[in-house]
C-alpha cells in the first residue's frame, strides 16, 4: 500500500493546481474590477463574472490544507506553524475579500461601496502573493531542525526566490483574470479587460520564464528544464501570441495551462520532499516521514475515488450554467421600471 | 503562557464561528421548506419569503464560509503537536468534509443565488435542497472529528501514537451520534428562533401580516420539536459523557464528593475550584441522578474521588476542569433552553387562537428571544470543550502538550489581536446588516404584476 503515498502527493498537488486554475482568475478579477468596470455598474458586472463561482473555487484551498492534515500532518503541522504570521495575513486577505463580495452590494452607499472594493482589491492581490511566498518557500528551504519543526523568525520566510514566486504567481493570476473578464463581458469592458490583459502579459510571460528557470535551478543541477518547467513556458509566450492575435479563448486555455504548470513544477521540483529544510538536508521533510499510516490513506482514497469526479461533474455544470457573458446594462440603475413603454428604447 | 492564548484564541475564532454555523444550517433548511411550499402551491408569498430569508441566509453563510477558513488553518498553526500527533485520525473526517460537504454547499449556493432565472423551477429547488444537504453533511463530519477528542475510538496505540483503524467507528462513536443529534437540532432551534423574531418584527409593525404569519407559523412549527428535542437528546448526551468524560458532569454539578442518590442545585453560591463547599440554593433530589445516569438513584462519581483515579492511571498532575465554568455553563444553557421551549408554547398556543399577529406582547418576547440561542449554543460549547481540560484528546493527550512548540508568544498575541479587531468589525457589519434586512419590507416575487414573469436572478 505504499503506493498511497506518491499517490496522495499527486492528489494534493492536483488540488491546489485546481485550486490555483479556479480561483486564479478569481484572484485576477478581484484585483481589476475596478479598472476594468470604471464606474459601479462596470464594477458590479465584473464581480458578477465570478459572483456564482468564487466559493465553490475557494473550496479547493480548504481541501487541498485538510488533505495535508490528513495525509501528511507533519507536513501540515510543520507548515503551518512556521508560516503562521504569514497566514495570519493571508486568513485576513481572503476573509475581507470573501466578504466583499457578499456585503458590497447590500448597501447603496459610494463610500460603503469603495470600501468593499479597495478590500477586494487588496485582498485578491495579497492571497496569490502570500501563498506564492508559501509555496516557493517549501522548495527553497527553511530553518527546521530535526525535530520537524520551524526554528526560523518572520523574515526568514522572505528570501529571494519564494517571493519571486509569489510576485509571478500575482502577474499569472492578473493575466488568467483579465483574459476571463475579455471572455465573460461585453463592449467597452470586453475591449479594456482585453487591453489589460495583452499589456500584463509579456510581465507575466517574463516572470514565469524567470520562474521555471528559478525553480529549475532551485531543486536540481541538471541542465535541461524538465518537461513541466517548459510547458510553463511555452504556455506564456502562447498566451502572448493568441491575446495579440485577438483569440481569447484560446488565450484563456494558455493562461490556464501557464498557472497550472506552474504550481505543478513546484510540487514536481520538491518531490519526495515536501519540506526542505535549510539547516540540513537530513532533516528535509519528505513524503515518507510525513505520511500518516496506510489505513489512514486507504479510507481517504476511497472517498477522494468517489467525490472528486462527482465535485468536478457538478462543477462543470455550474460552468456551463452561467456560461452567458456578463453585460454592464444589466446593471445600469435606471433599469427599474423592467417594462419601458414599447417602441421608445428606455434611455439609460 | 502560550497555552493560555493559544486557547483562547481558539475559544474565541470558534466560539465567534458558531454564532454564523447554526443560522446556516437551520437557515438552510427552513428555506428549502419554504421554497418547496411555493414550488408545491405555486403561492406567491411562499416565494416572498424564500427570497427574504435566503437573503439573511447568505449574509450569514459569507461569514460563516470565512471564519471557517481560520478554523482549518488554526490546528496547524497554533495546535502542530497534536495536528502531528492525531492528524492521521482527526484530519481524515476534515477531509472528507472539504471533498463531500463543503463542496456540495458552496457550488450549489451559487447556483441557488444566480440561477433563479436560469434553472428549471425544479432544478432550482434541488441546488437550495443540496445546499442544506451540505450544511448537515459538513457538521456530521466536523462533530465526528471533535467526538473523537471527547472519546477516542477506532484507533490503536503504536509506539504511543494513535493510529486510525477503523473509519466507522468514528461515525457510530455514542458521543458522536448523540451529539450530532443535538447540533442538528439546536441550529434548526436556533434557524426557527431567527424566523420567528424576524416574522415577529415585521407583524409588530403591521407589515404584510398574512405573507409574515406563515413565516411565523412554520417557525413555531419546526421550534417546538426542535428545542423539545435538542433538551431530550442533550439529556442522554449527558448520560453518555458521565460514561466517557466522569470529570465533565461531576464539575457541572460542582459534585466534589460522590453522591448517591444525588440532587441537582438550581443556583450556588460560592464554588469554583478552591470552594469545594458552596452554599447551594434549591435542591431537587434525584434530579442530577436522573440527568446523568437516566436512573433514579443513579450514582455519580465526585470530582475528588475521580481526580485520585486519574493520578493512579495517568499520573501526577490536576485533571480537574474549571468548575465554575462548569456549572454555570450547563445551567445558562439548560435554563435557556427552557426559556425558548416556553416561547415556542406561547407562540402556538397563540397561533391556534389566531391571535399571533396581534399580541404584541409575544412579538416582543419573540424578537429579543432571537438572543437567546446564541447564548445557549455558546454555554453549550463551553461545557463541552472546557469540560474535556486539561486533555485535548480525552486520555491520549494533554492540551499543553499540543501546542506548536516554536510559535512565540509574540506571534500569538499579533494573532489573537488580529483575529479580534477582524471578527469584530465583520461582526458589526454582519449585525447591522442582519437588522437592516430583516426590517425591509418584503419585495414583491417579480418587478411585474405578472404571475408568470421570470423570477430575477440575486447580483452581488
Amino acid at each position: 500500500m505504499s503506493n498511497l503515498i506518491p499517490f496522495w502527493f499527486i492528489v494534493i498537488a492536483i488540488l491546489w493546481t485546481g485550486f490555483f486554475i479556479l480561483e486564479g482568475f478569481d484572484f485576477g478579477v478581484g484585483m481589476l474590477h475596478d479598472l476594468v468596470g470604471t464606474d459601479d455598474a462596470g464594477r458590479r458586472a465584473a464581480i458578477n463574472t465570478i459572483g456564482p463561482l468564487w466559493d465553490g473555487n475557494e473550496v479547493w484551498l480548504i481541501v487541498a490544507g485538510a488533505s495535508m492534515f490528513a495525509a501528511f500532518p507533519g507536513w501540515y503541522a510543520t507548515m503551518f506553524s512556521a508560516y503562521y504570521l504569514a497566514l495570519v495575513l493571508l486568513l485576513a486577505a481572503l476573509i475581507v475579500r470573501g466578504v466583499a463580495f457578499e456585503y458590497r452590494g447590500k448597501r447603496d452607499a459610494v463610500r460603503w461601496r469603495r470600501t468593499w472594493d479597495v478590500l477586494l482589491t487588496v485582498g485578491s492581490l495579497l492571497a496569490p502573493l502570500l501563498i506564492g511566498v508559501a509555496l516557493g518557500g517549501l522548495l527553497n528551504g527553511l530553518p527546521i531542525n530535526s525535530a520537524q519543526n520551524y526554528t526560523g523568525t518572520f523574515w526568514d520566510l522572505l528570501r529571494p526566490y519564494p517571493v519571486f514566486t509569489g510576485v509571478t504567481l500575482v502577474l499569472v493570476c492578473l493575466l488568467h483574470g483579465a483574459t476571463f473578464l475579455c471572455l465573460k463581458t461585453t463592449d467597452d469592458m470586453r475591449e479594456r479587460s482585453g487591453q489589460l490583459a495583452r499589456r500584463i502579459a509579456p510581465f507575466a510571460c517574463a516572470a514565469v520564464v524567470g520562474f521555471a528557470i528559478w525553480t529549475h535551478v532551485t531543486h536540481t543541477s541538471t541542465f535541461f528544464l524538465n518537461p513541466i518547467e517548459l510547458l510553463a513556458i511555452l504556455a506564456a509566450i502562447a498566451a502572448v501570441w493568441l491575446l495579440y492575435d485577438n483569440r481569447a479563448g484560446s488565450a484563456f486555455a494558455a493562461t490556464t495551462v501557464t498557472i497550472a504548470s506552474c504550481i505543478v513544477a513546484i510540487f514536481v521540483g520538491l518531490y519526495p520532499n515536501v519540506m526542505v529544510s535549510s539547516t540540513n538536508a537530513a532533516n528535509n521533510l519528505t513524503v515518507h516521514n510525513t505520511a500518516s499510516p496506510a489505513y489512514s490513506l486507504k479510507a481517504m482514497t476511497v472517498v477522494v475515488i468517489i467525490f472528486l469526479p462527482l465535485v468536478l461533474a457538478y462543477q462543470s455544470w455550474t460552468y456551463y450554467v452561467f456560461r452567458r457573458r456578463v453585460s454592464k446594462s444589466d446593471f445600469e440603475p435606471q433599469r427599474v421600471p423592467a417594462q419601458p413603454p414599447a417602441g421608445v428604447p428606455e434611455k439609460t | 503562557m502560550n497555552v493560555d492564548l493559544a486557547r483562547w484564541q481558539f475559544g474565541f475564532v470558534t466560539v465567534n464561528h458558531f454564532f454564523f454555523v447554526p443560522i446556516t444550517i437551520g437557515l438552510a433548511f427552513l428555506t428549502a421548506l419554504l421554497q418547496t411550499a411555493w414550488y408545491r402551491t405555486n403561492n406567491d408569498q411562499y416565494l416572498r419569503l424564500t427570497r427574504f430569508f435566503g437573503t439573511l441566509l447568505v449574509i450569514n453563510v459569507a461569514i460563516g464560509v470565512v471564519t471557517g477558513l481560520v478554523q482549518e488553518f488554526q490546528f496547524g498553526m497554533n495546535w502542530g503537536a497534536y495536528s502531528r500527533l492525531v492528524g492521521n485520525v482527526f484530519g481524515a473526517p476534515l477531509a472528507m468534509e472539504g471533498l463531500a460537504a463543503f463542496f456540495l454547499e458552496s457550488t450549489f449556493l451559487g447556483l441557488w443565488l444566480f440561477g433563479w432565472d436560469k434553472l428549471p423551477r425544479r432544478v432550482h429547488l434541488l441546488t437550495i435542497w443540496a445546499v442544506s444537504l451540505g450544511t448537515v453533511l459538513s457538521a456530521a463530519f466536523i462533530m465526528s472529528a471533535n467526538s473523537w477528542m471527547q472519546h477516542p475510538v477506532g484507533y490503536k496505540m503504536v509506539n504511543g501514537k494513535p493510529q486510525l483503524n477503523d473509519i466507522w467507528a468514528l461515525f457510530t462513536n455514542p458521543v458522536f451520534v448523540w451529539g450530532y443529534a443535538k447540533v442538528l437540532l439546536a441550529s434548526l432551534t436556533t434557524g426557527a428562533v431567527v424566523m420567528l423574531a424576524v416574522s415577529a418584527w415585521q407583524l409588530r409593525h403591521g407589515r404584510d401580516r398574512e405573507v409574515f404569519t406563515r413565516s411565523a407559523r412554520l417557525a413555531l412549527i419546526v421550534l417546538v420539536p426542535a428545542i423539545l428535542f435538542t433538551m431530550l437528546v442533550g439529556d442522554e448526551l449527558g448520560v453518555i459523557e458521565t460514561r466517557y468524560q466522569p470529570m465533565k458532569i461531576a464539575a457541572a454539578e460542582a459534585q466534589w464528593t460522590t453522591c448517591q442518590p444525588c440532587s441537582f442545585s438550581l443556583f450556588q453560591i460560592g464554588g469554583g475550584n478552591n470552594d469545594h463547599t458552596p452554599t447551594q440554593i434549591i435542591s431537587i433530589p434525584h434530579l442530577l441522578s436522573l440527568l446523568a445516569t437516566n436512573h433514579w438513584n443513579g450514582k455519580v462519581v465526585g470530582l475528588t474521588p475521580l481526580q485520585n483515579q486519574y493520578v493512579s492511571k495517568y499520573g501526577p498532575g490536576y485533571y480537574v476542569p474549571n468548575v465554575f465554568i462548569q456549572y454555570w455553563s450547563m445551567r445558562v444553557m439548560a435554563y435557556l433552553a427552557v426559556v425558548v421551549l416556553l416561547i415556542g408554547l406561547w407562540g402556538l398556543w397563540l397561533l391556534q387562537r389566531k391571535r399571533l399577529a396581534t399580541s404584541r406582547l409575544f412579538l416582543w418576547a419573540a424578537v429579543w428571544g432571537a438572543v437567546l440561542p446564541f447564548l445557549m449554543n455558546t454555554a453549550g460549547w463551553f461545557l463541552t470543550e472546557s469540560g474535556r481540560q486539561p486533555w485535548i484528546v480525552q486520555g491520549i493527550m494533554l492540551t499543553k502538550d499540543g501546542v506548536s512548540p516554536t510559535v512565540s508568544t509574540t506571534w500569538i498575541w499579533i494573532s489573537l489581536v488580529a483575529f479580534i479587531v477582524v471578527y469584530a468589525t465583520l461582526g458589526t457589519v454582519d449585525l447591522l446588516l442582519m437588522l437592516r434586512y430583516s426590517r425591509k419590507p418584503l419585495p414583491p416575487a417579480r418587478a411585474e404584476a405578472d404571475a408568470d414573469a421570470p423570477v430575477p436572478a440575486v447580483q452581488y
